[in-house]
């Protein structure tokens, strides 16, 4: 009789305990989109602190900025999209009070991620040449060719360096219970690399459904993660809110507005913690609804 | 053959500008980042160089050419921001970006305004604009054209400048080419003496004077400096009916007021 791969299904809570202060976490998604944000927001309510965070950054870093969790920040840009500028994002920088900044370009990021997941130290590169990315991160470096050009030059290259994850968290749309995932919007921004530079690999999705599922409407192209690149399985329904999981849904802007506005101000982002972020994700669910009810 | 238009708008000059910045390309993925460039690039594709590749911004390439906003009817390609990458890479891209600042070399901020370690401003980040410059055609896009903007010395080098992908050697320089700065009073390159900015042509109704008035550092302006040419009556007949007839170009470019152009 066969027993089948591993029932990986765990609890958003049971997720995070297996977290540890001053881990390295990759955050999959790109910007405002399709962010694991249950899970970040159990972070927020987790005692969790000296995190390093890898991300193409949205409100996931922002929340994680402004709840101080965050030790060093790598990153090439931090955006909503709609609101150009992450506020909580754009504060920290401007007081300082990040101890730790990564800015790279975008390009070099995703190469990052794949020297990781290839187990490589580095991967050459022509992006971040001449630029301050390089005057302000000195720690990377060039790396020479061993072949000459057709000039007969050798190239000197950014040598990327691997971004090693502890952990990375990544929001799909499905999942069977194995951690074999599909994402049905336009773009699987970069979740598959995220895993794979990632020790272990935590993914949300909108719902589980049964292997067969996954591909009975759907073309096999769409399967991003197979099981063998994820740990655990939760699902959270609505659990990228309020950043995009499209189709199952779009953006909330009018509570990103709401968000971004509340940032600005102590006493107003107290409320908004108040109102939304101070219970459990069910709590924060039943606010998010009556706030949408309310907006209607 | 259409002739110069009468009432062309400084943004409907500025849209021709953006898409002649486009128009000897060839085949190739036209990335324009705002609007007004998006506007340029689609009005090059209707006219002078229907080859370009373009994209709704976000994860496929369109087949027809749809107004500011609007969605495509038909699809041609997938663009994913993973694949996006790889095209820089390959090198046959022309991305015209923002600039929060140019310097006389060239050299674009769009990462934060002050010191990086303690920014007065941050901004975006550095996003795609260090790979950019250094893999592939790249352009800039000021819609105000001051001297906040133009300075002597950026404070963050995200995009790359001539002089300084020279320096960093052959693998930076080999395929750096900033190609033109377009803003609101006129156009520009970066092949000025020692790879610094220099004027190309002055919209209608702006003199040489007012740019070096709103540059904060040395231009190289040659001994004749001639008018950007006004749109054709055909590519106003695109702008206006076409690709932005609700006008959104003049929210970015207003009509200068005759104090502004003496």
């Amino acid at each position: 009789m066969s027993k089948g791969p591993r029932d990986k299904r765990m609890s958003i809570d049971e997720v995070v305990g297996e977290l540890r202060d001053g881990m390295t976490i990759g955050i999959g998604g790109w910007g405002p989109r399709r962010k694991p944000m249950a899970l970040v927001r159990a972070i927020l309510r987790s005692e969790l602190t000296d995190l390093t965070i890898v991300s193409w950054g949205g409100a996931d870093v922002g929340l994680l900025l402004r709840a101080g969790k965050v030790r060093r920040l790598v990153y090439a840009f931090v955006s909503l999209d709609s609101v150009p500028l992450e506020p909580h994002f754009q504060r920290a920088r401007q007081a300082g009070t990040i101890p730790e900044v990564v800015e790279l370009d975008e390009g070099m990021f995703q190469t990052g991620l794949r020297a990781a997941a290839q187990r490589l130290p580095f991967l050459p590169m022509r992006a971040g040449l001449g630029s301050d990315v390089l005057v302000n991160n000195p720690w990377i470096t060039t790396v020479t060719s061993p072949y000459d050009d057709p000039d007969g030059q050798r190239e000197e290259l950014v040598a990327v360096p691997a971004l090693r994850l502890d952990v990375a968290l990544v929001h799909l749309n499905r999942a069977d219970k194995h951690g074999n995932a599909t994402y049905l919007g336009p773009d699987p921004y970069f979740d598959d690399l995220f895993c794979m530079a990632a020790d272990r690999a935590f993914v949300s999705v909108e719902q589980v459904v049964d292997t067969a599922g996954l591909t009975v409407d759907t073309p096999v192209q769409r399967l991003l993660l197979s099981r063998m690149m994820v740990t655990g399985v939760v699902e959270t329904p609505h659990g990228a809110h309020f950043t995009t999981c499209t189709p199952d849904y779009e953006r909330d802007e009018k509570f990103q507005k709401a968000y971004a506005a509340a940032a600005a101000d102590d006493e107003a982002w107290a409320a908004f913690e108040e109102r939304f972020l101070s219970g459990d994700e069910a709590a924060y669910q039943a606010a998010v609804q009556q706030f949408q009810e309310e907006q209607a | 053959m259409s002739s110069a238009a009468e009432g062309a708008t400084r943004a409907d000059v500025c849209a021709a500008a953006i898409a002649d910045a486009f128009k000897d390309d060839g085949e190739i993925f036209a990335s324009p980042m705002g609007m007004l460039p998006m506007l340029g690039v689609r009005l090059a594709k209707l006219t002078s160089n229907p080859d370009l590749v373009i994209s709704d911004g976000e994860s496929l390439f369109l087949a027809d050419v749809p107004p500011l906003f609007a969605k495509g009817d038909v699809v041609e390609g997938w663009i994913p921001f993973r694949k996006v990458f790889d095209v820089v890479a390959y090198g046959k891209r022309h991305v015209m970006m923002g600039a929060t600042q140019v310097d006389r070399h060239g050299n674009q901020n769009i990462s934060a305004i002050g010191d990086f370690a303690r920014p007065t401003r941050q901004l975006l980040g550095s996003r795609g604009a260090p790979g950019n410059t250094v893999n592939n055609r790249t352009s800039y896009w000021v819609p105000k054209h001051s001297p906040r903007v133009f300075v002597e010395s950026v404070d963050i080098v995200s995009g790359v400048g001539p002089a300084r992908a020279k320096a960093a050697g052959p693998a930076a320089a080999r395929y750096h080419d900033i190609h033109r700065i377009v803003s609101n009073l006129g156009v520009f390159d970066v092949k000025g003496t020692d790879d610094t900015v220099r004027l190309l042509s002055v919209h209608p109704g702006v003199s040489v004077d007012e740019v070096r008035e709103a540059t904060g550092f040395d231009l190289h302006v040659p001994d004749d400096v001639p008018e950007t040419r006004l749109p054709t009556t055909e590519e106003l007949i695109i702008i206006r009916e076409v690709l932005d007839p609700r006008a959104l170009r003049h929210r970015e470019v207003p009509e200068p007021t005759s104090k502004e152009t003496p």
